[in-house]
């Protein structure tokens, strides 16, 4: 897990507001109710979502920093804090859970020595479990970024890990 | 070009259609939805597409699900005048050995898992008459007859695993928008709204609510109306609206363009879950297409119709499903749901009228106007018409999708079309309905699965998830977890749901780690009954329903963890061990060899010793014996 120390201060990402600008206007054409698409937009970009970029975007988008920082907060998928470069999602959807995915799960947080939305110290892997991502007749299923690993056994866990640098 | 008339459809499905039914060249057709992808698919098609990049008379495609996931990837081969053969399993290894004996006319191997009459007898025609019946292979099965599809009748998956759902020309070739552009041009809004009526479809994303009557009353409401697509396929344990959305997007925009034309509406939404980006991405290319076509945009068809169809992605928020939640999120908002006292078809999205149905909803509507309401109303039982897609999952041999007429029983679905339980394991249950829904036992196999029969033995439909469960799930378990699960995504506005579901949660949580007490289980129903009369919204007042269904069949298992603190099924850690039988051991060093502890010790051939103090119950062993030797204590 990355201690308090390790985090940088979130002033110090860099962030390039022309950029920035592009995606709220010319994808999101700055309205509002995009909101949610545009946070998930600066997620992708920025893999987390910092702050400089939400405080930009309420006053962008005219919308309170406090409901930006709602949005954020409320849904699963956006994260305050940097991930890191590989995203484990391990589903614990009814499937995998009754084929064993609380196992896999087990596995992935002893050999990587963190728990569920925690991120490794060399930033290599964050681990998140998900509520169903569909796959429900392959479980139980581990999602590694784009990559979706089916019927996983915790004895096959280490193996597929290790491909990801 | 842009298209006017039913006469222009033709002539896009007739050039198209060659391609689907008899082509010139050998075509290979790649299950290509998240699930094949999973299973391979993708590295399939990539290493197939390289070895043929469309010369030799071969042409590698891609399509949709056929629904029998278990044997991904499926691979479909046809041409003019040969017969049409499903392969089954087909990875990046056995890809170009497989289109080869398919060129060669070698069909024997085990990869071979059943040829097609005619793609249109796995439909909604009628199984007589086929085809493609002068090009049949002795010897091998055909699709139709395999027990899994025998008894599936396709409206909503009608074009899944068949058409490429990036071409708008092959969803026109299978009949797509011919059922719009009548009811554009020939049908008054009521006329469409009796029809969908007398069809008797209901909601298909778990409510069950009259589709026709939810447009009518949209409709009476003025201001400016929105047809709302609910794509947030939240239910853990069912992927049904996945696989339209991925295999056959042009369904529901065809849906959403009736819907439209029925209440008077200009403005189509469809929020659709991140989780889900390939289907996000065949939408784009989808609504795309028809916009090309002119089938979505200004003056639709030379008609004064106008109608727009926007994406928005959810963010993970299992309460955005809420009919008022889901329009809060599509407003930029935080998704809480608010109290119903005016509901969203009189003020929704941005305070209009707004009319919300779910994907496999809209599916059906473009079948109902073509076939008729008679018709689609000659299926099914008194209360429920039609067809309903289950995903068939968890403890069941032939996992997938089925697409059956309502009423069909659970028996037939679980035992007949899913095979039974794998692994001569015993049944237990079967889930129904998602976190709302409910555990139903053995005893009630052989009811007929229909909104209203569900709900008689405590459980819902829900949006037809169906997840089998063995003697290896333990029902606490399955309580915990949903509990688990609702905790996490209740919104936490109102007191019941959001303090309830924790106290209910805790309590789970002390019996499945050895702590229950007696009267728990009494507390755990009082709790239910608070919770399901005073939540605000459908995910607390359905939240205590997993809870109390386990608890009203399986009261044995709750009593077995708090009393004699066992776990029979060897899932809550704390109640149960893992010893090894010396009788059957055969000492074939496989566990030890895989134990991460190296709790395992022994002899080649002399029964193994397992080390409890070093043991972590990670089940490595339990799953590896191949001789039932680990069992559970």
């Amino acid at each position: 897990m990355i201690g308090t120390d390790a985090v940088p201060p979130a002033h110090d990402e860099t962030i390039d507001y022309l950029e920035l600008d592009g995606i709220i206007e010319e994808e999101f054409g700055g309205v509002r109710e995009n909101l949610i698409m545009i946070l998930q937009a600066v997620q992708r970009r920025y893999n987390y979502l910092p702050r400089p970029a939400l405080t930009y975007l309420s006053e962008k988008l005219g919308v309170p920093l406090s409901h930006v920082y709602g949005v954020a907060t409320f849904y699963s998928t956006f994260s305050l804090e940097p991930r890191g470069r590989h995203i484990i999602s391990v589903c614990l959807g009814t499937a995998c859970h009754v084929k064993g995915g609380e196992r896999v799960r087990e596995m992935i947080e002893e050999t990587l020595n963190i728990e569920d939305g925690e991120t490794t110290e060399d930033r290599r892997f964050t681990l998140e479990s998900v509520r169903c991502i569909g796959c429900c007749s392959l479980g139980p299923v581990v999602k590694i970024d784009e990559d979706t690993h089916a019927r996983i056994r915790s004895d096959r866990v280490k193996k597929i890990l290790d491909r990801y640098k | 070009m842009k298209i006017q008339s039913l006469n222009d459809l033709e002539e896009i499905g007739r050039e198209s259609g060659k391609d689907l039914y008899s082509p010139d060249f050998i075509k290979v057709n790649v299950g290509m939805a998240s699930c094949g992808i999973a299973a391979g698919a993708k590295a399939a098609f990539e290493e197939a597409s390289r070895a043929f990049p469309g010369n030799d008379g071969v042409r590698i495609c891609q399509t949709g699900c056929l629904g029998l996931c278990e044997e991904e990837p499926l691979v479909e081969m046809f041409a003019k005048d040969r017969p049409r053969v499903i392969y089954r399993h087909i990875t990046e290894d056995k890809v170009l050995e497989a289109v080869e004996s398919y060129r060669t006319g070698d069909f024997t191997g085990p990869w071979i898992l059943g040829q097609l009459r005619d793609p249109r007898s796995l439909l909604e025609e009628d199984k007589e008459n086929p085809i493609g019946s002068e090009n049949i292979l002795e010897g091998v099965p055909y699709l139709e007859d395999l027990p899994f599809y025998r008894g599936q009748k396709k409206i909503a998956l009608r074009n899944c695993g068949f058409i490429d759902p990036d071409r708008i020309e092959e969803y026109v070739a299978r009949g797509g928008y011919a059922a719009f552009l009548k009811a554009l041009h020939h049908m008054e809004p009521q006329e469409i709204i009796a029809a969908v009526k007398a069809s008797g479809l209901r909601g298909r994303g778990g409510g069950g609510f009259p589709t026709g009557v939810k447009w009518e009353t949209c409709r009476r409401h003025e201001g400016e109306r929105y047809v709302i697509c609910n794509a947030d396929e939240g239910d853990p344990g069912a992927y049904m609206d996945r696989s339209i959305l991925e295999g056959d997007p042009h369904s529901i925009l065809e849906g959403m363009l009736i819907a439209g034309l029925a209440v008077g509406s200009r403005q189509g939404l469809i929020y659709v879950r991140h989780e889900y980006p390939l289907a996000v991405r065949r939408l784009v290319t989808a609504i795309r297409a028809a916009e090309k076509y002119g089938l979505v945009g200004e003056n639709i068809a030379g008609s004064s119709y106008s109608f727009h169809i926007k994406i928005s992605t959810g963010a993970g928020a299992f309460v955005c499903g809420e009919s008022t939640a889901l329009m809060a999120s599509l407003e930029g908002k935080v998704g809480r749901p608010r109290a119903k006292y005016i509901h969203t078809v009189e003020r929704g999205f941005k305070g209009g009228p707004s009319n919300l149905n779910n994907v496999e909803t809209y599916a059906n509507v473009p079948v109902i106007l073509s076939k008729g309401a008679a018709w689609y109303a000659g299926m099914g039982t008194e209360g429920s018409k039609g067809t309903k897609v289950f995903s068939l999952v968890g403890k069941v041999k032939n996992t997938g999708l089925v697409e059956v007429p309502m009423g069909m029983s659970l028996e037939e679905i679980v035992f007949t079309m899913g095979g039974g339980i794998p692994g001569k394991k015993a049944f237990k249950a079967v889930q129904t309905g998602g976190p709302s829904g409910g555990c139903i036992p053995e005893q009630f196999l052989d009811l007929p699965v229909d909104f209203d029969a569900l709900v008689k033995v405590g459980s819902i439909m829900g949006s037809g998830g169906m997840i089998v469960m063995d003697e290896d799930t333990c029902m606490v378990d399955v309580a915990r977890y949903f509990l688990d699960f609702l905790k996490n995504e209740s919104c936490g506005q109102c007191t019941p749901c959001r303090e309830g579901i924790k106290q209910m949660l805790e309590i789970l949580t002390d019996i499945c780690e050895g702590r229950g007490r007696e009267g728990d289980i009494q507390l755990l129903e009082e709790l239910g009954d608070m919770i399901r009369k005073f939540s605000l919204c459908g995910l607390g007042t359905s939240a205590p329903n997993p809870v109390l269904t386990t608890i009203r069949y399986f009261r044995d298992e709750y009593e077995a963890h708090i009393r004699d603190k066992k776990c029979t099924a060897g899932v809550c850690k704390a109640l149960f061990h893992y010893e090894i039988d010396e009788e059957a051991c055969t000492g074939c060093r496989l566990c030890a060899l895989k134990c991460p502890q190296g709790a395992i010790a022994g002899e080649k051939r002399q029964a193994h010793r397992l080390d409890q103090d070093k043991c972590i119950k990670c089940g490595i062993c339990y799953e590896a014996c191949k001789f039932n030797a680990v069992v559970i204590r």
